[in-house]
């Protein structure tokens, strides 16, 4: 039997970073929001105890924030032709689980997209004509990166980003990055203060003409109160950000920047562990009704409300939304249905340089403490000679020393015993290791769908990922590794190890958990879930927020691009959609 | 609450044409005044249990003699004060004695109260006559014998207790005047910051020198520079009755409570004549500390858990970073006579007070975990003597004692 709950204005599936923001601007609006989230409460005090939180066997190894292949998996495979299988242990990606969401362990790399990402179709086009987007399903996001510029500098200040500007109002700013888009003004804080390994991999950049600046860090270089009234600590340089929730309220996420002031509007309310099996519509399927949940205890309701958002992490977001019979689930055969089409995932591959001579003492360290080159991402260069579009950030990022993890050691090493132990010896102290972090183009066969045969614990299907590197981005990925070995050469260690990415997109292996796309946002309802507002084309009452709305994926982390828009859907509900509820902001 | 104020607001305003204008203008006035009345005598505080029903009845108080528990205040005609008499209530207020000649067992801290004006006490009862009747029965009286006789405090009130409404020094300024009605009348300071004697009473000259209480320690509050406020500016104190967070300290405890509910919602004149009157309190301590010397085994021990536990967030100088993470060097709280609040703070943890102006509430982890009682006396005995600190070491059977407290 469903129990029937007394009706809501706002119902908000998932308190993680955007839930939070569009909590608290609608609860500031005066609407009565009720955010149900699947996993436990979380708080600094109680969950991120200084005294236990850098427990790499508890958190790094075994995952205790995650979520749980038991609560939810996924089946994965490579192309159509294959038979999905679940993911019964999540490695590759790590959802988070809980309130704060993934905003709890992520490292705190804030990017901004850059403008040529949001039309990216059309820029591309214009610059190197439409035959080089061949293969890939491109298509422009619907916002200019003059809209959505407000909304960074809202979650940027938000999160008190530290770094350095390369760009405001048109202006190159030394220092900074210099591919950058315009931005309004500075980050709220300075940089963090560089370590050893960033400040070597700069000096070799520049010395071969690049251009290195400060990476944007979600961990704080001074203390800073943001403008909701929370204050943040300085980061202590502790190491223990991914994976990990912040035990010094150095790290931005939604414990350490919103709950304060959200959870204690009258306003507003929050049911944890809690687990939303769809949004149910009306009879004409146009119009959202509320959502069913389950609770800890198995116990079925039914929510009424107004309206739902749609905040859970993008995949969740996806799978809610066929659940629901939201849209039409893509098929990629015919091309046609729009939930599920433009899945990407992120081109990473890694680099390590091994010196004789050098001490970079590897746990002084912070999840976003570093350099970034970006040359060779995105639309900096030009691609005109080359065979391939997107491009990758060159990142030095020691974001830790861990024991347990951490091991560097040269290739041909035995992987146990005592010349293990040497070479761990000597590698721990003296290895530079670098990530390119690639753009991920969306293509017509990757995509996600429902599996046909595996069920979840309440008997819905399980999403399925159908997902490999395509080509484009395999020869990006190569090309920029090429440009690592000649940075490692710069250098002038002993030993530069650049491995090359592969196809064949395993799930095992951790790679990166920036999953986007299917619920993407854009201008058009046959390509397109949402509109430029997030707001679903089929069922206006519901807004889908996050990376979930990313027409593709930059090379760059999604954070800061999720966090403005959810601040840049916040203000279209509240400056437009409440004004009329329950009509499209964009006719179709 | 504010809201069935602001609906008889209203209501008197509608009235303005009618031939009771006037009255209803004044009594909304008065209803007005009477609330803040009850925000400087903080009823709710003792008289709303947490999650409740406003002034419903609190939570049992647990006492040196054995629980009391605050009763229901709301004008409900059974379980309430609804068939209490405006006269009644004064009479309470005033000298402990309730409707029908009740006593009062001072925990309801008449002894303050009945330095309350006249006027002051009317408007606090017309405005309890507002407020949202709810019925709910409290056995306030749960006291073992023989302190569940209440005649026996006609005796505890001949020995402890004077009645009368505060009398103003006409040598001090106005300003004074009214930090001392306020700290001694409804604020009723002493209550948790006076010690108490083996009867309960206020102890004579010791008025607002620290006491122990539910396993805190409400700090000397008088102008002395080493454990009292004679170093905080007046602004200082405003600031952090007002928001929770002072220059090197933030709120936790019942003082956390105390400002959430009661002086954050003070009239910052009010604040100030409070901080004045506070800081004119003579520092006649004779007693000052010295400084354990570095070399002592318990300040080197103590030194490396502060390290490895504190320094993070408190710095290794002990200079903390406020907002966040008060300063423990030049902190008053962690070098009064008794340690049971910082070491109740390393036990058990807590929260901040969380007020407008400072949403965070920062937490202090507990520690008890993974720490013994002999390392936690060690690192206190480390902060109550680094940086300038000084006060007498901590033993491990005052760790014990804080750890049964609760």
């Amino acid at each position: 039997m469903t129990n029937i709950l007394p009706r809501k204005d706002v119902v908000i599936i998932g308190l993680g970073w955007t839930g939070s923001i569009l909590a608290n601007e609608l609860a500031d609006e005066g609407l009565d929001v009720l955010a149900i989230e699947r996993g436990p409460w979380r708080d600094t005090g109680t969950d991120f105890n200084i005294g236990y939180v850098q427990d790499e066997l508890r958190y790094g190894i075994r995952r205790d924030l995650f979520l749980q292949p038991a609560v939810e998996a996924m089946t994965m495979r490579n192309n159509v032709s294959q038979t999905a299988l679940p993911i019964r242990d999540y490695g590759s990606f790590l959802p988070g689980n809980g309130v704060g969401g993934a905003g709890v362990h992520w490292n705190g790399h804030t990017w901004r997209f850059w403008d040529s990402d949001f039309e990216i179709h059309s820029k591309l086009t214009e610059r190197y004509g439409a035959a080089r987007l061949e293969g890939l399903q491109l298509q422009d996001w619907g916002i200019t990166g003059a809209e959505i510029e407000p909304y960074y500098d809202r979650f940027e200040y938000l999160a008190g980003i530290s770094g350095k500007a390369g760009n405001i109002n048109g202006k190159i700013q030394s220092g900074g990055n210099p591919f950058e888009s315009s931005r309004s003004r500075d980050y709220p804080l300075p940089p963090m203060q560089m370590t050893y390994a960033p400040t070597l991999f700069a000096e070799g950049a520049r010395s071969i003409g690049w251009h290195p600046f400060p990476t944007p860090s979600a961990n704080l270089s001074e203390a800073y109160v943001n403008p909701l009234g929370v204050a943040m600590g300085q980061c202590t340089f502790c190491g223990f950000c991914e994976r990990f929730g912040c035990a010094n309220y150095s790290k931005a996420s939604a414990q350490t920047t919103i709950l304060p002031v959200l959870m204690k509007k009258k306003n507003f309310q929050l049911r944890t562990d809690s687990e939303v099996l769809h949004i149910d519509l009306d009879k004409s399927g146009k119009m959202a009704r509320g959502v069913t949940y389950v609770d800890s205890s198995g116990v079925e309701f039914y929510q009424p409300a107004d309206m739902v958002l749609v905040c859970a992490f993008g995949l969740h977001n996806t799978r809610l939304m066929m659940l629901s019979g939201i849209g039409k689930i893509y098929d990629p055969q015919t091309g046609e249905g729009t939930i599920g089409r433009n899945y990407a995932y992120q081109t990473v591959s890694g680099a390590q340089f091994f010196f004789d001579d050098k001490n970079f003492n590897p746990f002084i360290a912070a999840g976003a403490l570093g350099q970034t080159v970006d040359d060779f991402n995105g639309d900096a260069f030009d691609h005109g000679p080359l065979d391939f579009v997107g491009g990758a950030g060159i990142n030095c990022l020691p974001s830790n020393g861990r024991p347990i993890a951490t091991r560097p050691v040269p290739p041909g090493t035995p992987r146990w015993g005592s010349q293990w132990k040497k070479a761990t010896v000597s590698a721990y102290k003296s290895t530079m290791s670098l990530f390119s972090q690639g753009s991920s183009y969306p293509t017509s066969y990757n995509h996600l769908d429902l599996d046909p045969t595996y069920k979840d614990r309440f008997g819905r299907p399980l999403m399925r990922i159908t997902f490999d590197f395509p080509d484009n981005d395999l020869r990006m990925s190569h090309y920029v590794s090429d440009r690592m070995v000649e940075l490692g050469n710069a250098l002038g260690g002993r030993e530069t190890v650049v491995p090359k990415l592969k196809k064949g997109w395993d799930a095992l292996a951790y790679q990166t958990t920036h999953n986007t796309g299917g619920v993407v946002m854009g201008n058009d309802p046959r390509t397109s879930a949402v509109n430029r507002y997030l707001q679903s084309w089929d069922v206006p009452n519901v807004f889908v927020v996050g990376a979930s709305a990313f027409a593709h994926n930059a090379g760059k982390n999604p954070t800061g691009t999720v966090g403005a828009l959810a601040f840049w859907a916040a203000d279209a509900i509240r400056n437009q959609y409440l004004r009329n509820p329950g009509t499209a902001l964009v006719s179709a | 609450m504010r809201h069935s104020l602001a609906l008889l607001v209203t209501t008197a305003m509608c009235a303005v044409l009618s031939p009771w204008s006037a009255s209803a203008a004044d009594q909304a006035d008065q209803i007005s005044r009477g609330q803040y009345q009850a925000i400087l005598g903080d009823c709710a505080a003792c008289h709303t249990k947490p999650g409740g029903q406003p002034l419903a009845g609190g939570a049992p108080l647990e006492t040196p003699f054995g629980p009391l528990v605050p009763p229901n205040i709301t004008p409900d005609l059974e379980t309430g004060i609804g068939s209490w008499t405006a006269e009644e209530f004064k009479t309470m207020m005033r000298t402990g004695i309730g409707h029908g000649g009740k006593r009062l067992y001072p925990a309801m801290p008449y002894p303050a109260y009945t330095k309350m004006s006249d006027r002051d006490v009317s408007d606090l009862w017309q405005y309890l006559t507002t407020v949202q009747p709810v019925k709910n029965e409290v056995e306030a009286n749960q006291l073992p014998f023989p302190f569940n006789i209440r005649f026996s405090l006609f005796g505890w009130n001949l020995l402890n207790f004077t009645e009368g409404t505060y009398q103003a020094d006409p040598s001090r300024s106005d300003e004074w005047n009214r930090g001392a009605y306020l700290v001694t009348g409804a604020g009723h300071c002493s209550t948790c910051h006076t010690p108490k004697s083996i009867m309960g009473a206020d102890q004579e000259g010791q008025f607002l020198k620290g006491s122990s209480l539910q396993g805190w320690y409400a700090p000397d509050i008088t102008g002395g520079n080493h454990t009292g406020i004679g170093s905080w500016t007046s602004d200082d104190i405003v600031t952090y009755l007002k928001t929770g967070v002072g220059t090197k300290t933030i709120a936790s405890g019942p003082m956390a409570e105390a400002i959430e509910n009661s002086t954050s919602r003070m009239e910052d004149a009010d604040l100030a004549a409070i901080a004045t009157y506070l800081k004119s309190l003579p520092d006649d301590s004779k007693a000052t500390s010295t400084a354990l010397p570095a070399n002592d085994p318990r300040m080197i021990a103590g030194q490396a858990i502060y390290r490895d536990n504190c320094s993070a967030c408190h710095s290794a100088d002990g200079k903390g970073a406020m907002p966040l993470f008060p300063a423990l060097s030049g902190n008053q709280i962690v070098q009064q006579g008794s340690p049971e609040t910082p070491a109740h703070l390393v036990l058990f943890g807590s929260q901040g007070a969380q007020t407008d102006a400072r949403p965070t509430n920062p937490s202090m982890p507990s520690l008890a975990w993974r720490l013994s009682d002999k390392q936690v006396a060690d690192v206190l005995t480390y902060v109550r003597n680094s940086w300038g600190n000084a006060a007498p070491a901590v033993t491990e059977s005052d760790i014990k004692k804080t750890m049964e407290s609760r």
